[in-house]
């Protein structure tokens, strides 16, 4: 059955691939779809048995790499979070696979793009499901492939392609510490088997490592890197700005990868090394300062953007941020169950206003939208639906998971968890306001596109209006179903061995210490957000204009995303082309080419050049040469026989 | 009055195989006269084989010129032949616009 769900994708996305011009497009359609039906249907199955049945599965596939002390199974390490994450990955990859039929039905390359997606979701599976970090580290890098061809897909634009190449180097620099991390951890325990690894992390504690001329401790030294990657892959604050850029890609690419799925491959894995990461305090502060930091940058540029996407996309990487520190402060439980939530409501957000987009005759600009909630009913009830969710609307996902996170920050006692708790509470109010900014700017108001495109808006097939009602009823039911399993009562019991706290660290469960007003606290900053976006795009639209007018430098900023691509820009990417072009210019062309296979060559010609006007062409002279040269044998022999 | 000896006929010869070297190179007007100029090149080497055969006393040299003028006619024959195909496609057998191998 695990090998079903892990490798039915793999199959279906090399039978699309490969065998389109013979299946069609509806072939390759149908069989990816298929097989992620399937595999999402036996995830479910998966789920119930192992988390809710507790019934831990190790599988071995077979021998990777046997190298003397080195040895690597292909195995799948099947606990719950692993099942979360089947769950989580397969729904979402399916519903996704189904809406793709109906968003791509105007584009000339389906086969390609449905083997894509399916290559995506077997690598994803593989990341999931691996029982040692060369194997995630496997399906890690195969997500960031299945990453930068759909980001890059529609190939022909230039931004496309910018935007694939982008994500792909940026990742490259979080996955440079993953890798560092995994010789550290194989020099350190002489072994990358998790439950090797984690078994004897306690042996490890206070040794230190020569790194970089400085002896450092050895076990934070593993965390800090692990955690560069799970930045990059993530999204985290410094290594974020090829997220938002990535919404170059189709939609459904940004519902499934750079939402649902892989951005949290980084959450997932911090969680899986908890047994590592909870004896580095420093590393957890780290975590704790980074994901706090990303929530409130990520949520304040969301405020400012105007492209529906991006907007959407700032707001993952903030969510991000929550999960990161609700790990920073040991709340696992918290940070997967928020990642589970997240998925649905933000698949459900990204699909909803991909509908809206082609609704909108691929126009991505929320300041060309305004009055579509009649047009569009069903997709606009969708919106509001992941909104709220989002937002934490009473009894909706975000409300149990993102709350149990600001609470469980509040009552931490770990280093950092403050700041992080300020920082949680600002960016829900954040969140509300640009989530209903969004809603009102595309759905409220006058319409602002051009009549052309006003006379084209229509409602979506059913091909992309069913998976919204699925993933709907996630984003509305996730929290109440689930909530006792993942963070409640039964908290222990689901969860097993997955996850690993040390000791006394039971934020999750100290809720009578709790002063009243933190609980509301969330609640309120999200009724003043919607209270903020209402009054600012509803009943007085000129104040955002004014707004921006007065606090003209806070709102540049914002609005410039930090200017982190600037400075990047300046720091990294100038200096790098200059020196590409040096290299290029004069070390290239002017040194090994000109000496090199130039000069070669051009010796060459001159030397055949001259040869060539020897060749007469008159007979004379050749029975001439042929003369001479008998001659000459002639003298040679005579004078040779002579000595 | 003088013996004529080996001597004398190698003489001749050396002088018509000069003869026939010069009539290759010195020639600038007709292929055919290069052509004459081999047949004379040819009989050079024939007069050499009968003297040295007559002073040996040695019949093969004799045998050797036979053959020697038989292959000669052969070659003359082709030698015309590939003129007279050669004139027909190029319109002139001058020595000097023979040249389709410059470079």
């Amino acid at each position: 059955m695990y090998q079903t769900i892990v490798f039915g994708p793999l199959i279906a996305a090399i039978i699309a691939g490969l065998f389109s011009k013979q299946l069609g497009d509806r072939g390759a359609q149908f069989v990816t779809c298929g097989a992620l039906i399937l595999s999402a249907i036996l995830s479910w199955v998966a789920f119930f048995d192992i988390a809710l049945g507790h019934n831990v599965v190790h599988v071995k596939v077979m021998d990777w790499i046997v190298s003397g002390d080195f040895s690597i199974n292909w195995a799948f390490k099947i606990d719950t979070l692993t099942a979360v994450m089947l769950v989580v990955v397969n729904s979402v990859s399916c519903l996704v696979h189904i809406y793709s039929v109906g968003y791509m039905s105007h584009d000339p390359h389906k086969p390609r793009f449905m083997a894509y997606l399916s290559l995506f979701t077997f690598a994803m599976l593989m990341l999931v499901t691996a029982d040692n970090f060369v194997q995630m580290f496997f399906g890690w890098e195969g997500v960031g492939l299945a990453s930068y061809l759909l980001i890059g897909f529609w190939y022909k634009k230039p931004s496309a392609n910018a935007a694939a190449i982008k994500a792909f180097v940026v990742n490259r620099v979080g996955d440079f510490g993953f890798a560092l991390g995994i010789f550290a951890i194989f020099m350190t325990f002489g072994s990358v088997e998790f439950s090797t690894v984690f078994a004897s992390v306690a042996e490890h504690q206070g040794k230190t490592i020569h790194f970089l001329g400085m002896d450092l401790d050895l076990i934070t030294t593993i965390c800090i890197l692990l955690f560069i990657g799970a930045m990059g892959k993530s999204a985290q604050l410094g290594l974020h700005t090829w997220l938002p850029d990535a919404m170059e890609g189709p939609t459904p690419v940004s519902a499934l990868i750079h939402a649902a799925t892989m951005v949290t491959a980084g959450v997932f894995m911090v969680a899986r090394c908890s047994p590592i990461f909870e004896y580095s305090d420093t590393a957890l502060a780290f975590v704790t300062i980074i994901g706090a930091s990303t929530a409130i940058f990520a949520a304040t540029i969301g405020t400012t953007q105007n492209d529906i996407k991006r907007v959407i996309a700032y707001s993952t990487c903030s969510q991000l941020g929550y999960m990161f520190f609700a790990i920073g402060i040991g709340a696992y439980g918290a940070a997967i169950f928020h990642l589970f939530t997240h998925a649905f409501f933000k698949a459900l957000l990204f699909l909803g206003s991909g509908s809206v987009i082609h609704a909108m005759s691929d126009e991505q600009d929320m300041r060309k939208m305004g009055g579509l909630w009649n047009k569009i009913p069903v997709t606009f009830a969708m919106m509001v639906i992941g909104t709220i969710a989002l937002t934490g609307f009473w009894f909706t996902a975000g409300y149990y998971s993102k709350d149990m996170i600001i609470e469980a920050t509040f009552m931490s006692g770990s280093s950092w968890s403050g700041y992080a708790f300020a920082m949680g509470v600002f960016a829900a109010l954040l969140t509300s306001f640009y989530s209903w900014r969004l809603i009102f700017m595309t759905f409220f108001g006058q319409s602002r596109a051009s009549q052309s495109v006003q006379d084209h808006v229509h409602e979506s097939t059913y091909w992309m209006l069913v998976p919204l009602f699925i993933l709907a009823v996630g984003a509305l039911g996730a929290g109440i179903f689930f909530h006792e399993e993942f963070v409640g009562h039964n908290y222990a019991e689901f969860w097993g061995n997955a996850l690993f706290v040390l000791g006394d660290n039971a934020v999750l469960f100290d809720h009578h210490a709790m002063p009243g007003w933190v609980p509301n606290a969330p609640a309120v900053v999200m009724v003043l957000g919607f209270v903020a976006a209402i009054y600012a795009y509803i009943y007085r639209p000129d104040v955002p204009a004014r707004f921006s007018a007065t606090f003209r430098y806070m709102y540049n900023l914002f609005y410039n995303k930090w200017y982190v691509d600037e400075i990047y820009d300046y720091l990294f990417v100038e200096p790098a082309k200059k020196l590409g072009v040096y290299l290029w210019k004069r070390g290239d062309e002017q040194t090994i080419d000109r000496y090199g296979p130039d000069g070669v060559s051009a010796s060459v010609l001159s030397l055949a050049r001259k040869f060539r006007e020897m060749q007469s062409g008159y007979v004379y002279h050749y029975a001439f040469a042929m003369l001479i040269g008998v001659a000459a044998f002639v003298t040679w022999f005579i004078a040779g026989g002579a000595a | 009055m003088m013996e004529i000896g080996l001597v004398h006929y190698l003489i001749v010869a050396a002088m018509l195989f000069t003869i026939g070297i010069f009539g290759i190179f010195l020639n600038r007007k007709n292929v055919i006269i290069i052509l004459m100029s081999v047949e004379l090149i040819l009989l050079a080497v024939n007069i050499n084989f009968v003297a040295f055969s007559h002073y040996l006393q040695d019949m093969a040299g004799q045998v050797f010129t036979m053959f020697i003028l038989t292959v000669a006619a052969g070659e003359a024959a082709i030698g015309l032949a590939i003129l007279v195909i050669y004139f027909r496609n190029r319109g002139s057998i001058a020595v000097e616009d023979i040249h389709l191998m410059k470079g």
